[in-house]
């Protein structure tokens, strides 16, 4: 009970919250880090997913990459970036976006190649182009999908951008790792705390976001759903599935 | 004599079997390390998810709140988890441990249970009229029918925990990661690499041994070429986690 009198008194210290290396610049740090990586992961993941999808492939692919990176630790490819001389808040983000690509990617995919065959071809033969129905009927349909892929991949960022710690990066993993460096437990544990916090809060938020931008007639979809036939609760299920994609070598993929 | 292919500069190679050669009882031990971390740590999930996911399956009331809380402790990072259990458990190997324990959980409680409730309800019907109870159906013929999710759910867990283990090193106990973490503050490129390969070789290894074990306990997947689909529909189970 030390330690925890002694990181409760950490976190009361004014001092630990303000200036350069103060809690408020370090979450700043972490939240622009991780902010820079969802986009790179974004731009790269998003429109590859969606015209794989959409061509009706990919589905093997989405799982290769998937199942590498899985095997990969995050602390290996940050210490091998570290090594090659790519230091600083740019390669951090670089390697975070690595491991944020998958879920992005494999959802978007699995959300624009699963709709229901029968709505594309009532599109096409509305008279819609391949592009005009991809936006206006697939994307749509595989919102939910892919918002879920997107707070999958920005939570696993969150959870990784704290290990750059140990290879000289700026982040609220900081405090955790020279906390343990100088054997201050109660500051490792009080760095532990804001960075749980930190996380379970920007899953609530993106939680949140993403009921938001589901169209109006697909909330409360899948509950309905699961109470149908075994083909339809398949279909549910996998969408569930698909929502927590993967999970890297830290901890996030959080519940659909 | 470095007779491996060295490709970087020759003064501080990325491939090196000099280092190997010379350093090959400090590799075997972290790797020794890092695969008895991983074993615990799968069976002890194993050991833990199964009950639980039985519970959730049997009580559809439980399973909520079973998977919202196994959620939760998924999402906080390694490093924070780390660090809040390091002060309980001590530095060294528990925490880990525990930590890895904690991550293999959602993914085996989740597919187990994907599993269990992927059975073919004509086949539980079936049972019911054998007169099976609700427990020897679960025993008998659930858990058989749900061994593919099971096996699948085994190797998710595996792979990831091959990868989180080198997060140990904060607490000084990373397996592969404390040579990872070494060769980056001596600048050791071979070290380094070394460290990388031998993880992804680890769960590469480890993935192909349970996929076989997979294969020997479902002898009757292998007779039959007809459940083409059912096996699809446990690829899709892969994507639990």
């Amino acid at each position: 009970m030390d330690i925890l009198s002694e990181a409760l008194r950490w976190l009361n210290d004014p001092l630990n919250w303000t200036g350069p290396q103060g809690v408020l610049a370090l979450t700043r740090t972490h939240l622009a880090i991780s902010a820079l990586a969802v986009a790179i992961a974004l731009v790269v993941a998003l429109p590859l997913g969606l015209w794989l999808g959409h061509r009706g492939r990919g589905a093997t692919v989405g799982v290769v990459v998937a199942n590498t990176t899985r095997a990969l630790p995050t602390l290996a490819l940050l210490t091998l970036l570290a090594a090659t001389g790519w230091f600083g808040n740019t390669a951090t983000a670089l390697a975070c976006a690595v491991f944020a690509v998958p879920p992005i990617l494999a959802n978007a995919v699995t959300g624009v190649g699963g709709v229901d065959p029968d709505v594309r071809d009532a599109a096409r033969g509305l008279g819609m182009s391949g592009t005009r129905a991809l936006w206006t009927v697939e994307v749509p349909l595989a919102t939910p999908l892919i918002a879920a892929g997107i707070r999958t991949g920005a939570v696993q960022v969150l959870a990784t951008v704290p290990l750059a710690a140990l290879v000289g990066g700026t982040s609220l993993g900081t405090i955790v790792v020279s906390g343990f460096a100088t054997q201050r437990y109660g500051k490792a544990l009080a760095g532990g705390i804001l960075v749980a916090g930190l996380c379970l809060l920007v899953e609530g938020l993106l939680a949140i976001a993403e009921r938001v931008v589901t169209p109006p007639g697909l909330r409360g979809r899948g509950r309905a759903a699961a109470a149908d036939e075994h083909a339809d609760t398949q279909r549910a299920r996998s969408a569930q599935v698909a929502a927590t994609a993967r999970r890297g070598s830290n901890g996030s993929a959080p519940l659909p | 004599m470095p007779s491996g292919p060295v490709l970087s500069a020759a003064t501080n190679p990325w491939f090196s079997w000099d280092y190997l050669e010379r350093n090959g009882a400090d590799v075997l031990r972290y790797t020794e390390q890092h695969v008895s971390l991983t074993v615990q740590a799968v069976l002890i999930a194993f050991v833990v998810a199964l009950p639980l996911a039985a519970l959730a399956h049997l009580r559809p009331r439980l399973a909520g709140p079973v998977l919202a809380v196994t959620g939760v402790l998924y999402t906080i990072p390694s490093l924070a988890l780390f660090a809040v259990l390091a002060p309980v458990t001590g530095i060294g190997r528990t925490t880990v441990l525990i930590g890895l324990v904690v991550y293999a959980l959602l993914v085996l409680v989740r597919n187990v249970l994907v599993g269990l409730q992927g059975v073919d309800p004509a086949v539980r019907d079936a049972a019911r009229g054998m007169g099976y109870g609700r427990l020897r159906m679960l025993v008998g013929v659930e858990l058989p029918q749900a061994v593919p999710a099971v096996v699948t759910g085994l190797r998710l867990a595996t792979v990831s925990t091959v990868a989180l283990v080198t997060v140990g090193v904060v607490v000084g106990y990373g397996g592969l990661g404390q040579l990872m973490f070494r060769g980056f503050r001596s600048n050791y490129h071979a070290e380094i690499m070394t460290a990388t390969v031998l993880c992804l070789v680890l769960a590469l290894v480890a993935d192909l041994v349970l996929a076989l074990l997979g294969r020997l306990l479902t002898p009757w997947r292998r007779t039959s070429r007809t459940p083409q689909v059912a096996s699809g529909a446990h690829e899709e189970a892969a994507w639990t986690s």
